[in-house]
């Protein structure tokens, strides 16, 4: 079977949940910006959580499929698809996602999930390197992409999935951060302070905008390891927080990292939406991280009676 | 040793000074014991100049303390695997002006001459500090101090792959084209970066390189 690309959307990559264990060689994890919702339709569409869906980025893609298939998509799409539950797709029907209707990215799984060529382990896009997905880059008009195989097919039926399980967008939402090695050089302003996220933003790293953070040291760093939700603050004091495709090693000042379930509100987030920091413990954060992934081994469970 | 978190899935691991030993031999000690000892949940093992950082899933470690604890028992006993011979990569670089922009710029703030950079930079031995900012970048230390220079203030918005560059106190060289604000001086036919290899960067952390001056012929020629 066969997705073919009407129209390309604004940025639509092929996307997976990335490319561990190659960090040493400077290869970025990669993958969706927000894996929860990826991971979610994945398990909507009888498919494993890793498997290759669509990424969209603010206007979404047309496409259409050559045989019937199931399809799902997550909850930031507007348009006739209702989200988060399973959809019964005709040969040849028309998929219009149009612009979303709230955050920055949405995400299109097909039962089977996008059959691309894996590069390095992965079939997620890296757009900086040029490799991965559909030959390296964001989809065009008229692409045709292979969809594997579908294993289990859901019952496609009058149920969808409990909303809760994925975060409602506040309108300036707070991000949860846990402090970094150079927390103690900067004052309290992060934390006090509102950011706004900055145009220049993408998928290696968001910037923002906000009253500078100054840094009371002025020796430069040794570089070490960064990872997506990095919170770093360049000699400017404005502060940018790495995501997926960021560059493995950096030299400048961690003030804080945001926590790994709030990457999915990092991910959501426009140029000009405003956000604030609140600090958690580590404890706190791997409490909520822990509970986030016990729901979803629950989920998993209550999916499989759905299955046949 | 410093163990200390980096966010709420990732474990900074610092060696501790210690005699007879450089810190980045113990890097390469502490990062090859991790892989060894294969912690379950450990998804990946990022040497870097004076540290390795831990990637975990704090689904599989309901104590936190308690894989501080193994890494730190891992991590102190930690041997260097002893080569035989020191790995020891000889990379071709032709310094031809057409691939090396900032070679003038370079030799002036040295006050020398283009030709004896080139002698500088082929005549010392390099040890990969650090594979990074890009997909088999390799941060080299150990150039020689006339040839330190500062980043350009604007970096270029396309580097070609191949370029070698110099970026304050260290070299490097760009195994695809990307964005970067090194000084220019030259440019390798030689790939570091092969996306069919198991082993995709041809250079590890700890790995000794030479460069080797070549002709625009054997630039062209290369296979």
């Amino acid at each position: 079977m066969e997705m073919k690309v009407i129209r390309g959307g604004m940025l639509t990559t092929v996307q997976d949940l990335g490319r561990p264990g190659l960090r040493a060689a400077g290869v970025p994890i990669g993958g969706a910006m927000d894996a929860l919702a990826l991971r979610l339709i994945n398990l909507l569409v009888g498919n494993a959580e890793y498997a290759a869906g669509l990424e969209m980025t603010l206007v979404g893609p047309e496409v259409e499929f050559s045989q019937d298939t199931i399809i799902a998509v997550s909850g930031t799409v507007a348009g006739p698809l209702e989200p988060w539950r399973p959809h019964r797709i005709r040969a040849g029907e028309r998929l219009g996602l149009g612009r979303l209707a709230n955050g920055c990215r949405a995400y299109l799984a097909v039962a089977g999930g996008l059959e691309v060529p894996k590069v390095l382990g992965g079939r997620g896009t890296d757009l900086r390197a040029g490799w991965g997905g559909w030959k390296g880059r964001a989809l065009h008009d008229g692409d045709v992409l292979p969809v594997g195989l579908a294993g289990v097919a859901p019952v496609v039926g009058n149920w969808r999935l409990d909303p809760k399980i994925y975060p409602i967008r506040a309108n300036e939402p707070v991000l949860r951060i846990v402090r970094g090695a150079q927390a103690d050089e900067f004052g309290p302003d992060l934390l006090s302070g509102e950011f706004v996220v900055q145009p220049q933003s993408d998928r290696m790293g968001l910037r923002f905008k906000g009253q500078a953070l100054t840094r009371n040291l002025r020796q430069e760093l040794v570089s070490t390891a960064i990872g997506p939700g990095t919170v770093q603050v360049p000699p400017d004091g404005q502060p940018i927080i790495l995501g997926v495709d960021a560059q493995t090693m950096g030299g400048y000042p961690q003030f804080a990292h945001v926590i790994s379930v709030d990457l999915t509100l990092l991910a959501q987030l426009r140029p000009g939406d405003k956000v604030r920091f609140s600090e958690v413990s580590l404890v706190e954060a791997h409490r909520v991280y822990r509970s986030r992934e016990k729901t979803l081994a629950v989920l998993r469970e209550g999916l499989a009676q759905k299955f046949r | 040793m410093l163990i200390a978190p980096m966010g709420d899935a990732a474990i900074l691991v610092k060696p501790a000074e210690t005699t007879g030993r450089t810190t980045l031999e113990q890097v390469r000690a502490i990062s090859d014991a991790m892989r060894r000892a294969a912690l379950p949940g450990v998804v990946d093992i990022v040497p870097a100049p004076e540290s390795v950082t831990l990637f975990y899933d704090p689904a599989c470690w309901p104590d936190f303390e308690e894989l501080c604890g193994q890494i730190r028992v891992i991590a102190a006993h930690a041997q260097p695997v002893v080569a035989v011979v020191p790995v020891m990569v000889e990379i071709p670089v032709c310094y031809e002006p057409a691939f090396a922009p900032d070679l003038a710029k370079v030799a002036n703030r040295a006050g020398i001459g283009e030709t004896e950079v080139v002698t500088l930079h082929t005549g010392a031995d390099y040890v990969v500090q650090a594979v990074g900012f890009a997909p088999g970048f390799p941060y080299l230390g150990g150039l020689s101090e006339k040839l330190h220079a500062p980043r350009l203030a604007t970096p270029r918005t396309v580097v070609p792959a191949g370029s070698v560059g110099i970026g304050g106190n260290l070299t490097g060289v760009y195994p695809m084209a990307t964005p970067g604000g090194w000084n220019l001086i030259g440019r390798t036919p030689v790939a570091l970066f092969d996306l069919a290899s198991t082993r995709p960067a041809k250079l590890r952390v700890g790995d000794r390189v030479r460069f080797k001056a070549i002709s625009l012929e054997d630039f062209v020629a290369w296979k």
